[in-house]
């Protein structure tokens, strides 16, 4: 069966292929047949692969299939060679899944819409994409579906060219990820130049060459794995390079779900989990790592919070979200990131999904404040939606994002980084609070816009598939208090072979698990009370807080995601265009400019001799012949 | 029969060229300064005659001969023009034809 592995990214670019060439002469139904069709048979092919993987592993629990090589120069020797691992599989399990899934909600959201085969060739493009970025065997594999995915970002995001302010969006998040991809390609050459392979896996791989030949915070794997860092920052949105993500939503809402949220975006969480030998080599980048995903879900939760646009709550929330994984990552927790990464994929998806149908049904409506009461004309969507949030807020015991975020808390403290425990359990707080600031401030009050557009089958299952993911994600992986099930983290051990640091867990620290825990679930039940105090029952005091000068100028600023886009304004984008300015007309160009106005001057000179009249040519010649027989005579 | 001296010879080949010189400056019809350009060959024909014959040699009268050869070549592509300047401007003056300036 995990001979079909080649098909799973195949199969998304063959119906790119084939909407690309023939998908205008398609009728809707056919574009949509092959559009969602492709991504559907990858996701069969990859469930059938994942249980023919999961009832009998392969050897070595890793599986690699060579299709051919790719380029031969000298020694090196890249493969078009997939590798299906725990890590991959799950990877490529929620990719073709919950890509499916966003794929048949789009063919009745983008219903109404110009470019439907562009926009099906666009995503199939860029599955495909995302699947060659997780099977890659090598590293140059992957880059090069880490920059397919970053050109989807692109196009998608700017899919409604006509408004100017989309392609500037997507201009922005393909100009700040390229300062990321940069990164990543140094770190790639650093590899490279030391190890002589840019295969990851195996004996000759550089996840054991590392292993061997570096030493644990030597200089070498410090700079390599602070490169990849490097991009993994700028792909997964986080400090100092999340500015691109809420200017991002500018994007269909499905884009959004299945791009900005559920898989590419936590390409850069992949990607270290992928080399987490280099991590564990370099310390100190490590736990640049924890801290950078510890900044980056404080700052984003404090601006989901300000925001008025349904998207780009959604969308902070988001960046949010993966500073948790950062954060798992940062503290060696490999399995709680992906963990997180799997449950998020589920309710955040479901999240933008259940916002796609509403912005339908208020036309293209995205101001919380102008919506209110859509639990009565959206009853199935305000209910998924409300699910999705509860997940996404942390909601004790039944959510699977309460599982995973306490799984990633708990390693935190169990890493002995209190701090980063503490500001990670305000961010669970601020999570809870805008979570479901949204929810009764859009679904609950009196309504405030008349719905003109109800979801349809299409739209409704992927939505009842997804809520019902978001509640029972979180059960294959229990807290180690509760009793000994936790199929997922064993499943995923098998990934990460190399790994140094000691599994927590044990006896002894069960009662530390359960006071934990008993925390999160205050500071969550706390924060949806909170926001319902809030948003629902007393605005005044709301209002109160953020009328006074103080929180006006908070507001303002977090609004504003923590004035990031005016610091780049000021530091990088306005000197570049002074620079732009003064140099308009090339310094250099001056020089050969002169020399050439020299030479015209002459030309003109020479050009009033031109008279057309003959005689004076004949004058001339006579006064020539005259000097030059002088010259010979009288010399 | 008394020769001719050289510098006889010379002087008038020197007073025929000045002569077709004047011509081609001063004349206006291309016509005139067509035959202004003869005499000047003819002028610069005799003094190779006239060199030749005082140093005894037929290299002169050689030379003559390829000036008019020359001359012949270059009054048929000079009529051919003048034709077409006449047909163009309806006149055979040269100043008409001062368009042709770069």
């Amino acid at each position: 069966m995990l001979e079909l592995l080649w098909l799973i990214p195949i199969l998304p670019f063959i119906g790119f292929l084939v909407l690309v060439l023939i998908g205008t002469r398609l009728s809707r139904a056919g574009v949509a047949a092959i559009g969602v069709g492709s991504i559907g048979i990858s996701a069969v092919v990859s469930l059938l692969c994942g249980f023919s993987f999961m009832s009998s592993p392969p050897p070595g629990d890793a599986f690699s299939q060579t299709l051919w090589t790719w380029m031969k120069v000298g020694s090196f020797a890249p493969g078009i060679t997939f590798h299906l691992d725990a890590l991959s599989l799950l990877m490529t399990l929620v990719v073709t899944v919950v890509g499916f899934l966003i794929h048949l909600y789009s063919t009745e959201y983008m219903n109404d819409e110009d470019g439907y085969s562009r926009f099906f060739a666009y995503m199939n493009l860029f599955v495909g994409s995302m699947l060659t970025l997780i099977l890659a065997d090598n590293l140059i594999l992957l880059y090069l579906g880490w920059e397919g995915v970053g050109l989807c970002s692109y196009l998608l995001i700017g899919f409604w060219y006509k408004d100017p302010a989309n392609g500037l969006a997507a201009r922005k998040a393909f100009t700040i990820t390229r300062v990321g991809d940069t990164a990543m390609a140094l770190g790639l050459f650093l590899l490279f130049a030391h190890l002589r392979t840019l295969n990851i896996h195996g004996d000759g791989g550089i996840l054991a060459l590392a292993m061997s030949q570096w030493m644990e915070g030597s200089g070498l794997a410090i700079a390599a794995a602070a490169l990849l860092l490097g991009g993994a920052l700028g792909k997964s949105g986080q400090l100092p390079l999340q500015t691109w993500l809420p200017d991002a939503m500018a994007g269909p809402t499905p884009v959004s779900a299945l791009i900005h949220a559920a898989t590419m975006v936590t390409a850069g969480v992949y990607l270290i989990a992928r080399t987490y030998v280099l991590f564990e080599l370099a310390p100190a980048v490590q736990f640049a790592v924890a801290l950078i995903g510890t900044i980056t879900l404080f700052v984003a939760g404090c601006s989901a919070l300000t925001q008025r646009d349904m998207k780009r709550i959604l969308a902070y929330s988001t960046i949010s979200q993966i500073g948790y994984m950062f954060l798992a990552l940062g503290v060696g927790a490999w399995s709680a990131a992906m963990f997180h990464f799997m449950t998020h994929a589920f309710f955040k998806a479901l999240l933008f999904l259940g916002a796609g149908v509403v912005i339908l049904a208020l036309h293209h409506e995205q101001d919380i404040f102008n919506m209110g009461g859509l639990r009565r004309a959206l009853p199935l969507t305000s209910k998924t939606f409300i699910i999705g949030a509860a997940a996404l807020a942390g909601f004790p015991f039944i959510t699977a994002g309460f599982y995973s975020k306490d799984l990633i808390l708990w390693k935190v403290w169990s890493a002995h980084q209190p701090w980063l425990y503490i500001v990670g359990l305000g961010g669970a707080l601020l999570t809870a609070l805008y979570s479901f600031r949204l929810v009764f401030i859009a679904f609950f009050g009196e309504a405030k816009s008349h719905v003109v557009k109800k979801p349809g089958a299409c739209m409704k299952i992927p939505l009842t598939i997804l809520a019902a993911l978001a509640i029972i994600g979180g059960l294959i992986e229990l807290p180690h208090a509760w009793g000994n099930w936790q199929p997922f983290s064993k499943f995923m051990e098998s990934a990460f072979p190399l790994t140094a640091s000691v599994e927590h867990g044990g006896h002894g620290k069960a009662a530390a698990e359960l006071i934990l825990q008993g925390i999160a679930v205050v500071v969550s039940v706390v924060g949806i009370s909170l926001a319902y105090l809030f948003f629902l029952r007393k605005q005044i005091f709301v209002e109160g807080v953020a009328g006074s000068s103080v929180g006006v100028a908070v507001h303002r600023f977090w609004f504003a995601g923590w004035g990031f886009d005016w610091l780049y304004d000021k530091v990088f984008v306005q000197p570049v265009v002074w620079a732009a300015r003064i140099n308009k007309n090339d310094i250099i160009d001056f020089i050969y400019r002169l020399f050439a106005g020299i030479i015209q001057i002459f030309h003109f000179i020479f050009c009033l001799t031109q008279t057309g009249r003959v005689r004076w040519y004949a004058v001339g010649i006579a006064f020539g012949a005259v000097v030059i027989v002088a010259m010979v005579v009288l010399s | 029969m008394a020769a001719v001296s050289m510098e006889h010879g010379l002087i008038l080949a020197g007073v025929l060229f000045a002569l077709g010189l004047i011509g081609v400056l001063v004349r206006r019809n291309i016509i005139f300064m067509l035959m202004s350009i003869e005499v000047m060959l003819n002028a610069s024909g005799l003094a190779f005659v006239v060199a030749g014959s005082n140093w005894g040699t037929a290299d002169g009268q050689v030379m003559f001969i390829f000036i008019l050869t020359m001359a012949a070549a270059e009054v048929a592509v000079g009529l051919a023009l003048v034709l077409q300047l006449y047909r163009r401007f309806k006149t055979l003056d040269v100043d008409a034809a001062s368009k042709m300036r770069g």
